[in-house]
């Protein structure tokens, strides 16, 4: 049973470890098949990190979690300028011709897997890349779609996804502060 | 002897000159001097300065923050280091770079600095880097140019050189962690030095434990003291407990009349030699801002040496001039 199949409703109690398991458990099923070879797993900081901790541990991946910041590369940077700490991408290896397993908490726009496929082909040119998210929600506004989905949401545009973290790692839906 | 001082003439400044550095929404527009940035703007500039230096050991050395933006190097004043540094920290933001050594231009024509300005403002330019040998330059300029450019000051006369003491605090901050424990020893030629005045500003903005200069009396500003430093006349008493050492140029260039008995005189009272350097803390580092006289306010020894972090210096430079650009240029659109 997926949880990616069934959207879920924002306010049901959320099973964490639900979402995890089930997206190990398809990541697994692709590197079994052989539609991953011996791949490299990478978070986006700071949520995808602390997801693709969990999945890295369960996966028991051989070579270390790598860690990307797009705060470089960030389309918005003309309107708001950078981060206030910004820390740094840390990638221990090479990734060129390498199978890559891109992590994210929540695929919402598609701008930050935008982001950071760019800085990761300025690292590179990875073989294949995976994008694996806890959460996915509506509100594309970029044709990016990701591979392992840990639970869809049927939000509208006012509501957010909130993951706190980085143990333990909690899920909440809130409302956004209505913009001036 | 008689010793000629003249003075070089200070534009007027308005009242709050640093306040200029800020948009209406407090945000850093432009860099001038150190005055007036604070501890909070100066640690951020070092903390951005950091996740910079990891863009360096990549296979792409650049990040697209800046794509389709245009910096112009102006530099009224020779410089091989400054120039290409900023240069390089522009190409690896991906910005446009365009060099203008105007004592080899228009300049010479007898253009003037705002003709200059507007000409290539005209070009659609974003930032100017300026150097220029009048102090004031960069402020003066940062008041004319429209809304959307910014102005970075490469260094203007013997005011400031606010990118060069960023990097050197960024320098000491990478080697020896916090500012309030250090003892930091300027030595030379602070007279002439727009770097010593924008140093001494950024460790006493960081709050660093003791700034002290050495220097003979010529080489020193009046009432010198009242920049927040301890004045020594003598090396061995000064170079005590020092945990950094920085070596200034000896301007020759600046000199006006009889500042100085000889150079060797100077070398063998101020220059930094390994006899010299034993006297500070056995872990103490140097530095100097280039370019180094060799013989003359430094002894190769010493600068080639363990202690010595004048290249580290140089990769920093990068890092903290990407830094200032970025947070310079961006979030001011609307």
């Amino acid at each position: 049973m997926s949880h990616s199949d069934t959207p879920v409703s924002a306010h049901a109690p959320h099973d964490l470890d639900a979402y995890l398991h089930s997206m190990v458990h398809d990541l697994r099923l692709r590197i079994d098949s052989g539609a991953l070879r011996d791949p490299l797993m990478i978070g986006i900081h700071t949520g995808g990190v602390w997801v693709a901790k969990h999945l890295h541990a369960a996966l028991g991946l051989s070579e270390p979690l790598g860690k990307l910041s797009i705060a470089f590369y960030r389309d918005d940077f003309t309107h708001i300028g950078l981060h206030p700490q910004v820390s740094p991408s840390s990638l221990p290896f090479d990734i060129e011709g390498r199978d890559i397993i891109l992590v994210d908490d929540v695929l919402y726009t598609g701008r930050t897997i935008r982001a950071a496929m760019n800085e990761l082909f300025d690292f590179g040119r990875p073989s294949r890349v995976l994008l694996a998210v806890l959460c996915d929600r509506p509100g594309r506004e970029l044709p990016i779609q990701a591979d392992v989905v840990g639970a869809s949401f049927m939000l509208d545009h006012h509501e957010e996804i909130v993951l706190s973290g980085p143990e333990p790692l909690n899920l909440s839906i809130q409302h956004r502060a209505v913009e001036a | 002897m008689a010793v000629v001082f003249v003075r070089p003439k200070l534009p007027k400044l308005a009242r709050d000159p640093w306040a200029i550095q800020f948009d209406s929404d407090g945000h850093l527009k432009h860099l001038l001097t150190i005055e007036g940035l604070g501890a909070e703007w100066v640690t951020r500039i070092l903390d951005t300065a950091e996740s910079f230096l990891s863009v360096t050991g990549r296979d792409v050395k650049k990040v697209p923050l800046l794509r389709g933006r245009t910096v112009v190097n102006l530099f009224f004043e020779s410089s091989t280091r400054t120039r290409t540094t900023f240069e390089l920290a522009a190409k690896r933001l991906s910005a446009d770079v365009l060099n203008l050594n105007i004592s080899t231009s228009a300049a010479t024509k007898g253009e003037s600095l705002l003709d200059t300005m507007r000409n290539i403002q005209a070009m659609q330019a974003d930032m100017f880097v300026i150097r220029h040998e009048q102090s004031g330059a960069a402020h003066f300029l940062a008041r004319h140019v429209e809304q959307h450019v910014s102005v970075l000051n490469a260094g203007d006369g013997w005011h400031a050189h606010p990118t060069q003491a960023l990097l050197d605090v960024f320098t000491i901050r990478k080697m020896k962690g916090e500012f309030a424990p250090l003892r930091v020893a300027i030595v030379g030629d602070i007279l002439h030095s727009r770097v010593a005045r924008s140093q001494i500003h950024a460790l006493n903005t960081l709050s660093t434990g003791e700034v002290r200069v050495i220097a003979p009396r010529t080489l020193l500003p009046a009432q010198v003291e009242k920049l927040g430093v301890r004045v020594f006349h003598d090396m061995r008493e000064g170079l005590k407990d020092v945990d950094v050492i920085i070596m200034l140029r000896l301007q020759r260039e600046r000199m006006e009349g009889a500042l100085l008995p000889t150079e060797d005189e100077f070398f063998r009272l101020y220059g930094l030699t390994p006899e010299k350097l034993a006297w500070a803390k056995p872990d103490a580092i140097v530095m100097h801002p280039g370019p180094a006289n060799r013989g003359v306010e430094i002894d190769s020894e010493v600068a080639d040496g363990p202690q010595s972090v004048i290249l580290q210096q140089v990769s920093n430079g990068i890092a903290v001039r990407m830094a200032v650009m970025s947070l310079c240029m961006g979030g001011r659109e609307e």
